[in-house]
């Protein structure tokens, strides 16, 4: 097996049953596999809700750790709409020119250092610098920020010895609570003023609603970030005509960027909670229980895509969900998707080959299942392109 | 040379002539209010979603199975809906006129 390679682990039961199952802190979870299934519940908003008790949609669950609700994440429509035509225009910025000039400055710094360092630790020392300092853009705040963000390590929520770390969380929101605080005083022309200045049906946006807002900013596009962008340096390690191809065909770095979305799948699932007893596959499903909507398992299902577990660097077709389905698609992924592009294109411009030396696999542990969402640990070399 | 019709959800009629790519990058690539792209084409976004003019229907073919379940899951859609990022711009489509998507 290629080291870049991320197998399917649901294979067998997305055929066979359609569906999995999982117990998450004695909250069971039934996972949905299959892709058309995926979209439809994913559609049906009515059934299967997001504006349950905060945390509860999310897998491994946040309601021991988490009171405020992630915002417009954790509400239905059709209140969820306006909440979401409120911050959709901020979530566009990353198209335009500024911006991608100033991502693709901060991407190509990067780069050029980490070319100069004979073995970098592609999570700490790439990824989650990257990450933190795009996010700058996205928040419009200074770049200076980022240290602090960086200082806070790869995981929000997370830490070495727990799946779920409430200290961790507990930085992060009172980090928040400043920031809002600051921005009440000394409005700028940041994403917490903004919001700050907002109304929804006439009223202004309240400091927990701003807050939780802010919360989903961090927490959506972390880990998730990470995940894409050191799978999709793994990925190039082990395929440099892939490199050669973006710098004699850049046009088909979007194709690739789906591409690689759909294979990491960077996020592996979302739950759902059950308003009422229904079935999916013919799987009965009772009111208060959870499914979720296993986003990973959807984008290697054989029914859509041919050669699901290859990478096919210019799928023209790609109905693929990485960044979720319908109401509640991935805010971030204008800005995902636009690091994944500049990445690729400066890595394809200044960088020849990448070697790997040694690494770690980061198994997501799904009762069930087993999946490889990335690395704990990646260590690599970028050797400079000589032309 | 196509010539193709844009009317947006404010009225707002745009002539815009293209010669090759897909229609959802023309729309992109001249600013038409409610066409994002944000898959750049590869139908997993549905955020080039069009109402051809039913006239027009012909030029433009009839929706691909992808393409259809992803439109049958958005509750807008129509019969003579199609996302844009498949349609390919060649003289056939000249003269279509497509209703942008609420």
């Amino acid at each position: 097996m290629q080291k870049s390679e991320l197998p399917d682990p649901f294979k067998k039961a997305r055929l066979e049953k359609g569906i999995g199952e999982m117990n998450d802190q004695n909250d069971p979870v039934k996972m949905l596999l299959r892709h058309k299934d995926v979209r439809k519940t994913a559609h049906n908003y009515k059934i299967f809700q997001s504006g349950a008790i905060p945390g509860r949609i999310v897998i491994p669950s946040e309601v021991n750790i988490r009171k405020i609700r992630q915002i417009p994440f954790e509400i239905d429509p059709p209140i969820h709409g306006l909440y979401r035509a409120l911050v959709e225009p901020w979530f566009k910025r990353p198209l335009h020119e500024e911006y991608a000039q100033k991502l693709t400055a901060q991407i190509n710094a990067l780069v050029e250092e980490t070319m100069k360092i004979d073995t970098v630790e592609i999570i700490q020392e790439f990824a989650l610098i990257l990450q933190s300092r795009a996010l700058t853009l996205l928040f419009n705040v200074p770049y200076e920020e980022s240290e602090i963000w960086i200082s806070w390590g790869t995981h929000v929520f997370r830490s070495k010895d727990s799946a779920l770390d409430a200290d961790k969380a507990n930085i992060l929101y009172n980090y928040i609570d400043d920031q809002i605080e600051k921005a009440i005083e000394n409005p700028k022309e940041d994403l917490y003023s903004m919001l700050l200045a907002s109304e929804v049906e006439g009223k202004k946006l309240t400091k927990e609603e701003v807050k939780g807002l802010v919360v989903l900013t961090f927490a959506g596009g972390r880990d998730t970030i990470i995940n894409a962008v050191t799978n999709a340096i793994a990925y190039l390690s082990e395929h440099q005509e892939s490199l050669e191809r973006f710098r004699e065909e850049p046009e088909t770095i979007n194709k690739a960027v789906e591409e690689m979305i759909r294979y990491f799948s960077p996020l592996t699932q979302m739950g759902r909670v059950v308003a009422e007893d229904t079935h999916v596959c013919e799987h009965a499903i009772k009111a208060d229980t959870r499914v979720s909507l296993c986003w990973a398992s959807a984008n290697r299902d054989a029914a859509v895509f041919d050669n699901p577990n290859e990478i096919i660097i210019d799928r023209k077709i790609n109905p693929h969900v990485g960044f979720g389905f319908s109401h509640h698609n991935c805010l971030g992924a204008t800005h995902a998707r636009q690091i994944m592009r500049v990445l690729l294109s400066t890595l394809a411009k200044n960088v020849g080959s990448i070697e790997i030396f040694d690494h770690k696999e980061n198994i997501e542990d799904l009762d069930e299942f087993k999946r490889k969402v990335g690395y704990d640990y990646l260590n690599a070399k970028f050797n400079r392109l000589t032309k | 040379m196509a010539k193709i019709t844009f009317i947006t959800s404010d009225d707002d009629t745009i002539i815009l002539e293209g010669t090759s790519g897909s229609v959802m990058e023309l729309a992109v690539e001249h600013n038409v209010k409610g066409i994002d792209g944000n898959c750049g084409g590869v139908c997993s976004c549905a955020t080039c979603h069009v109402h051809v003019k039913p006239e027009d229907m012909e030029k433009t073919g009839q929706a691909s199975v992808i393409e259809t379940d992803m439109l049958e899951l958005d509750d807008n859609a129509d019969k003579f809906s199609r996302l844009c990022c498949q349609l390919e711009i060649s003289d056939e489509l000249d003269g279509v006129e497509l209703t942008v998507a609420k």
